[in-house]
């Protein structure tokens, strides 16, 4: 739609959504609902075709998400959109699918999911809103939660050490690894661009505001304090070593963009290799797709 | 319901030695399946070894997953891609797959999954037979949802009864399960496949209305609702959650009541146009043997030993194992003086068979723990036995 | 050559769904011109929506659109503005 075009009496955003489902489930100063916006911006920006586009959620707040955007969208089980998408993009080479979905759904039961698909390079987009807690279901401690963050499940405050989620996507093979908080709403905007444009696995953490359970059991204030507080501590440093990127407490919060290379996808492994073995019997898949 | 033929690029005409697990395999391709994805598993893996060969060559896709959960989710996503797909397990990987079957039947999601059974519970005995999954494939998830599941006694028997499967699953929009066995999974035998042309394959029941109109759950006529897949621009949503006809979630009593009856009375309501059993000697028959898979051919030794004794003895053998014949089972339990039920596990369809027996007549278990095929004089005790 | 002082700003128009809002305060924050203020009144939900308080402020950055977690506000181009120069301030 162009700017000039705006209706007075709708948000552009409405296109994208599944109106009859607002207003939607999400707490007062959520930051997912920030992100949900930003990934629109990138939708238009990027003119995708939005029939090719999927989007697929686990179980968490964040897995509401494909419940309330108008694409096809699969609301999966607990930590299993990955190995959902993995299906869905190998079904038809020509979709584009998004994974949005929580930390723990991704790093926590999904965990085995994400390192396969990244190993794999799986051509996914995965879009993980990381608020250092299973929100949905009271606020436990998750392996994103820091040392010391009090959560229901870690009333003395957690103890275990959390996962770097950059680290662990650029080592298992991610060719796109990037961090941000959910106040950085343009540079979200562009790395989703950047994503959609990319082949491979590309994996973009955004930290979001949990305000009525991380924010409250810690002591970080609302919605607003919390947003503020993750964006004043972050830093960016494009290109960093993501084996610097650990989340302490009250720490520094090292956001950018850290991967971007370029690899061949699992399909494009798969077909150069099938055709060098199998010569003329093999029909490469994806290309001339059925 | 639209009937096509079968591709020919997928269809190994000819006569073959094949064994019950390559079976699978052929018949899958034989029916149009293009995507696999599965993970080893003993006595299964000879099915995904077959897929990883032939699958490349007729345009379809591959891929061992990290592990069972994975597999059956690539499959739900597969088939909403459009792609009509398929796994393989056995016991162990058959309870990691459970919720996501869960969630394929909530999804009422088109595919199929064989489960070459073995000896458990757990681990259990990796390279033998049993028949311990016949009441998890029917309540193995959790929640009241109702599956198809096939039961092949050959390894003729598992190619054609895939491909049965494969057009059930896209009949009903419903999981279906080929439930064979070590025994028949291992077994090397003569497989006829015939020309592409005298396959019958069902089509996907797909939804030509106006995009803004679909709705993926509204039942049809026949209780199924129609199918689109992803890319074609019907923007749909569904979930796990309990759902309306839109696909979104609704959180209360009421729709929970629609959801689930219509989940199982989707099945129950076809039960008829579903079940095939084959009967043998059954109008004049005193006794009643019922078995299914591998033991049904072991029982026929038994029973023409019964027959030249004097016994009236009759059988039915499964096809179909869920839905369960219990219309008919229901009906013979006035006329007959029993029914043997010999199964390779300690007890599961016998406990179907006596439910619906209501009383009317014992329902007599000649179990076997599992590791080998019965005695076929142990079946034959029990018939007699019961004839007294 | 462009002269930058030929440029003209453009005005945004700012639509509140008062009843969306949830009364976070994000765009009241990040308002680069701090159009908005957090009103007194009650919305239907019981939380106080924004108000825009500097209209002739606003220079349709539209970061209060992009912020917004409840999609309860956004911004269309004045009117008046349209016949400037197009574009070189938005991406």
């Amino acid at each position: 739609m162009k700017e000039e075009d705006r209706l007075e009496e709708r948000n552009p955003i409405e296109d994208l959504l599944r109106m009859d489902r607002i207003p939607h489930i999400w707490c007062p100063g959520c930051g997912i609902g920030t992100v949900v916006t930003s990934f629109a911006e990138a939708l238009r920006k990027s003119k995708i075709d939005l029939d090719k586009v999927a989007i697929l959620s686990g179980i968490g707040c964040t897995g509401r998400v494909a419940g309330y955007i108008k694409l096809d969208s699969i609301h999966t089980t607990h930590g299993r959109a990955i190995p959902v998408a993995t299906g869905l993009k190998l079904a038809n080479p020509d979709l584009k699918v998004v994974v949005f979905s929580g930390d723990g759904d991704i790093a926590g039961i999904g965990g085995n999911h994400f390192i396969h698909a990244a190993r794999r390079n799986m051509d996914l987009i995965i879009i993980c809103v990381n608020n250092f807690n299973y929100a949905m279901t009271g606020g436990q401690v998750a392996p994103t939660t820091p040392i010391g963050g009090n959560a229901s499940t870690a009333p003395y405050g957690n103890f275990e050490y959390p996962f770097s989620l950059p680290y662990l996507a650029e080592a298992c093979g991610a060719t796109y690894v990037a961090r941000w908080t959910a106040l950085h709403l343009r540079r979200v905007t562009k790395s989703i661009q950047e994503a959609f444009k990319k082949r491979g696995f590309s994996f973009i953490e955004v930290i979001t505001p949990c305000v009525t359970l991380y924010a409250r059991r810690n002591r970080l204030g609302d919605g607003l304090n919390l947003l503020k507080y993750y964006y004043e501590k972050s830093e960016i440093q494009h290109g960093a070593d993501t084996r610097t990127l650990d989340i302490s407490y009250q720490g520094k919060l090292i956001v950018g963009k850290f991967v971007d290379k370029e690899k061949p996808t699992f399909l494009d492994c798969m077909n150069e290799h099938l055709a060098k073995v199998l010569g003329d019997k093999y029909q490469l898949y994806g290309v001339n797709n059925e | 319901m639209k009937k096509v033929k079968a591709d020919p690029k997928g269809v190994l005409t000819g006569s073959h030695y094949l064994d019950g697990d390559y079976a699978l395999a052929e018949g899958a391709l034989a029916a149009g399946c293009r995507f696999f994805a599965g993970y080893p598993i003993t006595p299964s893996t000879e099915t995904a070894e077959r897929f990883s060969e032939r699958i490349p060559m007729v345009g379809g896709v591959f891929i061992q997953m990290e592990d069972e959960l994975a597999s059956i989710a690539a499959l739900i996503g597969a088939a909403w891609g459009g792609k009509k797909s398929m796994t393989v397990t056995s016991g162990p990987g058959f309870s990691l797959m459970m919720e996501n079957i869960g969630l394929a039947c909530m999804l009422e999601t088109p595919l199929v999954i064989a489960n070459v059974q073995r000896g458990g519970p757990s681990t259990g005995l990796p390279t033998l037979t049993g028949q311990q999954d016949m009441m998890q494939v029917k309540w193995g998830s959790h929640g009241d949802y109702k599956i198809i599941a096939l039961s092949p006694d050959s390894p003729q028997e598992c190619f054609d009864l895939t491909i049965e499967a494969f057009n059930l699953s896209e009949i009903y929009r419903v999981p279906t399960f080929v439930m064979t066995d070590e025994c028949v999974g291992h077994m090397h035998e003569k497989v006829v496949i015939p020309p592409a042309e005298e396959i019958e394959l069902v089509e996907r029941k797909w939804y030509s209305g106006p995009k803004n109109e679909y709705l993926p759950f509204k039942p049809d006529k026949d209780m199924v609702p129609f199918m689109v897949k992803v890319g074609d621009g019907y923007h749909f949503h569904i979930t796990g959650l309990t759902h309306d006809e839109h696909g979104y979630p609704v959180i209360n009593a009421e729709c929970q009541d629609v959801c689930v009856r219509h989940l199982n009375d989707k099945i129950t309501n076809n039960a008829d146009k579903i079940i095939r059993i084959e009967e043998d000697q059954i109008d004049t028959a005193e006794i009643v043997v019922i078995s299914y898979g591998i033991t049904s051919r072991v029982t026929t030794r038994a029973v023409r030993k019964a027959r030249e004794a004097g016994i009236k003895v009759g059988t039915i053998r499964l096809i179909t194992v869920w839905p369960f014949p219990e219309k008919r089972i229901k009906e013979l339990a006035k006329k007959v003086k029993a029914f043997v039920v010999p199964e390779i596990n300690y007890g599961q369809v016998v406990h179907e068979v006596e439910r619906s027996a209501a009383g009317q007549a014992p329902a007599i278990l000649v179990p076997h723990c599992g590791g080998w095929v019965h005695d076929p004089d142990d079946i034959l005790k029990a018939i007699k036995e019961a004839a007294k | 050559m462009i002269h930058f002082g030929d440029l003209k700003s453009k005005k945004g128009k700012i639509h509140i769904e008062k009843d969306r809002c949830k009364g976070c305060g994000f765009c009241v924050e990040y308002c680069p011109k701090d159009v908005l203020e957090l009103s007194e009144e009650f919305n239907i939900k019981g939380y106080h929506p924004p108000l825009v308080v500097r209209e002739d402020d606003c220079l349709y950055c539209q970061l209060c659109e992009t912020i917004c977690p409840e999609f309860a506000i956004f911004v269309t181009l004045k009117k008046e503005e349209k016949e400037g120069e197009k574009g070189e301030s938005r991406p």
